[in-house]
């Protein structure tokens, strides 16, 4: 009778990926709609947007699409290792994956708080008395990149997360969808990165 | 052992003791039925909130000038009326209630692929209704922008704008998530046998409804998360002071809320089709027809959003396309309406209450639809556009469309939801009040918008006078009409006789299993192997 009103363990992996997959669309489509802005608002503003850009420090740009980059490989990795049943290095490499999304926060962070010290934000007093183009171009700068940054940090929860299912034994070398959809979701967000870094930092 | 555990009775869904008890034992069930039966709860809270609001709106309008209510406050409740039909009940409606009751009976299956994210999606819609219903009470006055928070208005007005956006942004994930989970359930939880042309109409409706969730709700989401952060930060998107353009959050809304009216509709059309067959005890006359038009529909309604914005200012050709794309977005919607009446063609119809509801939403929806017609058309839009006769028209789709499904699929489904059957007379009677006062209140408006009454004015000149009149006491009529329809539902669920597995003598698998359903559904998952609408 207990048996019987016991809903069973359901498990579908290639369901769960399917839905997963599903969801980074709907991500996409989600930034989609800021590309659609940015692409109008550069065409109608051209000039605006190549001297705004050119505000922007290459330097940084490049080393957290490095970074990302690099991240995107380790958390690969940690997919593969836990197929391998090497529990440790799977955690070490998940380990490096969030240092590596910390030092991109870092290197936003000084990024920003340079341009804020500079006084280059959404309604500050510089910004107001620019063109109407670099007003728009910061303004989907810090709407992009922030949303953006945003993904990293719910990203480094869900892999954090998966850490402990790791540890724990709950993800192991027969069960690891989980740790496969959040690795997709890096993917994802090292994607999205892969996009922003031209439109802002190279272009110009 | 299987044979002794046959022999055991299964307690229902409703009886089921889990591990929490009372409320708990319904807001943590991850039990697709009960989720589907929390909506329905939830959803009946705040229909009754916006049908007041609608009908204080009528009150209002029975006479010129002021009459109950000042500009302002008429400003505040049609918003607020909008937000909560269109963002609270029409676009979750079905899906949300039906879809979770019945889709995984429907295709055999024992739940939904993702049962957590099916509650946690409960959650979100909760809290999402939460955020936009309290800019009601904080901050700076009710929200007076209408439901589409057209800029720049929607960041320039001082009112509560903020919780309004954000909880629509909010609910938008709700719809995601349910979108997710029932294309993956459709994709891997088919029962045995049950190949896709094998599948019933209704899932197959959820199945197109599903992917424009998915594929078009980020994008509001994205431009609703735009105004916040205009009114906020002063970024400038929409802003023409800033170098922003107000024409293009015209677009990015439309891009999403023309393919929200499909989220609305086709779900309603899988009803009907459900329904009619049923009491026409007749296999439904193209299925094929029907399926493919579904995607048809799911397809071209994307890409008709501008004949929103005939007004607004595009180019000649743009105008041109968006007209003509909105005339070929009617094609599959007449297949469907000749698929179900050739379906009653020499068929043997009971005419019971379902089927009632059917045959009224199949009258409203060709009014809607046909009105539709005129407005995609562009000589007549310039003339219509931002009159009653686009209220009239709206309502007549989605309340007379999905609204009418929505009735007709509490009345269809009801029995075996709740394994006890209504009062029938009382529903016969209830619909016959509501669809006169239905029609009452919403036929003089395109009268009235045709000889020029704009929409959303508290006031009017005294030539609009008698036509309001009459259309204010439909409205009166109508809600006494769902007054008698929700007591009597209410206190058959509660007080009604008995149903059996099967009252209406269905075909469909959810006939098959106990009223109401027990925790798994099936004892065993079934084997499919016949058609869904097997009357032969």
């Amino acid at each position: 009778m207990t048996d019987h009103a016991h809903i069973d363990e359901h498990r579908d992996d290639e369901g769960a990926k399917t839905g997963m997959w599903i969801f980074i669309f709907t991500e996409l489509l989600l930034f989609g709609g800021l590309f659609i802005v940015y692409s109008i608002y550069r065409y109608l503003n051209p000039m605006a947007f190549h001297l705004a850009a050119e505000e922007l420090d290459i330097f940084i740009g490049t080393a957290n699409t490095v970074i990302l980059l690099v991240s995107s490989m380790t958390i690969a990795m940690a997919v593969t290792s836990i197929q391998l049943k090497n529990k440790r290095l799977t955690l070490i490499l998940m380990g490096i994956t969030v240092c590596l999304a910390l030092a991109f926060m870092v290197n936003k962070y000084f990024e920003w708080s340079g341009k804020i010290s500079h006084g280059i934000f959404p309604g500050s007093e510089i910004l107001h008395q620019s063109s109407q183009g670099e007003i728009l171009f910061f303004g989907l700068y810090y709407a992009m990149t922030g949303l953006h940054a945003l993904h990293i940090i719910i990203g480094v929860a869900f892999i954090a997360y998966v850490m402990w299912l790791v540890k724990t034994e709950d993800v192991k070398h027969d069960d690891y969808v989980i740790l496969e959809n959040s690795a997709l979701y890096w993917h994802l967000v090292d994607l999205i990165w892969i996009f922003l870094f031209p439109l802002f930092y190279l272009i110009t | 052992m299987t044979e002794t555990l046959k022999q055991t009775p299964t307690p229902s869904f409703l009886e089921y003791q889990g591990r929490f008890k009372g409320i708990f034992a319904w807001i943590f069930s991850t039990d697709h039925k009960r989720i589907g039966l929390l909506y329905l709860y939830s959803m009946l809270v705040f229909f009754s909130i916006a049908a007041t609001l609608g009908l204080m709106m009528k009150l209002e309008l029975i006479a010129p000038g002021r009459t109950i209510m000042g500009a302002q406050t008429y400003n505040s409740f049609f918003t607020l009326h909008g937000i909560t039909m269109i963002f609270l009940i029409v676009v979750p409606g079905l899906p949300a209630v039906f879809g979770n009751f019945f889709l995984p009976i429907l295709i055999g299956a024992k739940d939904v692929a993702f049962p957590k994210l099916n509650l946690f999606s409960w959650w979100i819609y909760i809290v999402g209704a939460f955020i936009a219903l309290s800019s009601q009470f904080l901050g700076d006055g009710p929200p007076d922008t209408g439901w589409t928070f057209y800029a720049p208005y929607s960041f320039k007005t001082g009112t509560n704008m903020l919780p309004a956006v954000t909880g629509a942004f909010v609910l938008g994930f709700s719809s995601i998530a349910t979108g997710i989970n029932f294309i993956v359930t459709i994709h891997r939880l088919r029962a045995p046998g049950m190949k896709w042309m094998k599948m019933p109409l209704f899932p197959w409706a959820l199945y197109g409804t599903a992917w424009i969730q998915v594929l078009a709700t980020p994008i509001v989401g994205i431009t609703l998360l735009m105004v916040v952060l205009e009114r906020t930060l002063q970024i400038g998107f929409f802003d023409p002071a800033l170098g922003g353009d107000p024409i293009l959050y015209q677009h990015l809304f439309w891009i999403y809320s023309h393919p929200a009216v499909y989220i609305m509709i086709l779900p309603a059309m899988g009803v009907i089709s459900e329904i009619i067959p049923t009491f026409a005890r007749k296999t439904i006359f193209g299925y094929t027809a029907i399926v493919v038009s579904t995607l048809a529909i799911a397809f071209v309604g994307y890409f008709v959003w501008g004949h929103h914005m005939f007004t607004s200012g595009m180019s000649g050709v743009a105008l041109y396309t968006f007209s003509i794309l909105t005339f070929l977005v009617a094609i599959p919607s007449a297949i469907k309406i000749f698929n179900w009446v050739a379906t009653l063609h020499k068929a043997s119809i009971d005419l019971q209450t379902p089927f009632l509801w059917a045959l009224c939403f199949l009258f409203v929806f060709m009014i809607g639809g046909l009105s539709g017609m005129v407005l995609g058309a562009l000589s007549a839009n310039v003339h219509l556009h931002d009159t009653a006769f686009v209220v009239a028209h709206f309502h007549y789709i989605v309340f007379g469309g999905t609204g009418f499904a929505f009735f007709g699929a509490l009345h269809y489904w009801f029995p075996k939801m709740f394994g006890r059957m209504y009062d029938k007379s009382w529903a016969n009677i209830g619909l016959a009040i509501f669809f006169t006062g239905f029609n009452t209140l919403y036929l003089p408006m395109f009268y009235l918008g045709i000889t020029g009454m704009p929409r959303r004015y508290y006031d009017y000149v005294e030539r609009f006078h008698g036509p309001n009149i009459v259309s204010s006491m439909g409205a009166m009529l109508m809600i006494s009409g769902l007054i008698i329809l929700i007591t009597n539902l209410v206190r058959s669920a509660r007080h009604g006789a008995k149903a059996g597995k099967d009252p209406w003598k269905g075909k469909t698998l959810e006939w098959t299993v106990d009223s109401p359903p027990s925790l798994e559904n099936f004892d065993e998952i079934p084997l499919v192997t016949q058609d869904p609408y097997d009357y032969d």
